[in-house]
């Protein structure tokens, strides 16, 4: 898992049907003082998460499994909306 | 699994409920001597109670991970790190 900052919205209006009706997000993944880390990511939200929010995300498989149903083509998944990070 | 050392908590209360009663952790890869090797990531910590600084073992693989909570392979499970062990040692030779 690992942080990231909402930076936009994504809408694909032909996409594979397990993805119908899935919010795809913009994220820029952040490390542990909340600086960019690679380039952007569209990831499904799960948690309603907003432009300009701090938030946690699952990859690879695992972020499929945060769907119902869980067979869709998806590598990162936004799980959580973070508070606070202290360190 | 990789060594990583833990640099402090994620507070989160909008989340999967995967997550639910989970401690959630900024955690910092490190190579046999501590100093940084890689990207910070974020691990569960289930049974361990790693606190800021330790040394830990880190399993990044969600089939072990649900293992490990006892759930079946194919559970609606989205966690894919989880802290297994705090270390007291590591020597290289």
């Amino acid at each position: 898992m690992y942080l990231g900052r909402v930076v936009g919205t994504v809408v694909a209006e032909r996409k594979y049907e397990g993805l119908a009706g899935q919010k795809l997000l913009l994220v820029q993944p952040l490390d542990h003082v909340q600086a960019p880390l690679g380039p952007l990511e569209v990831a499904v939200d799960t948690v309603r998460a907003g432009n300009g929010d701090l938030v946690f995300l699952v990859g690879s498989r695992e972020a499929a499994l945060a769907l119902e149903p869980s067979f869709v083509p998806v590598d990162a998944a936004i799980v959580g909306i973070v508070d606070k990070v202290a360190t | 699994m990789i060594l990583c050392k833990v640099l402090g908590p994620v507070i989160s209360t909008e989340k999967h409920p995967a997550f639910a009663g989970l401690k959630l952790l900024v955690v910092q890869p490190v190579d046999e001597k501590g100093a940084a090797a890689g990207k910070s990531f974020l691990a569960v910590d289930r049974a361990v109670q790693a606190g800021e600084g330790d040394t830990v073992l880190v399993m990044r693989e969600g089939n072990g991970i649900r293992q490990l909570f006892g759930l079946p392979l194919t559970a609606k499970w989205p966690i894919r790190s989880c802290i297994v062990g705090i270390v007291d040692e590591a020597v290289v030779g």
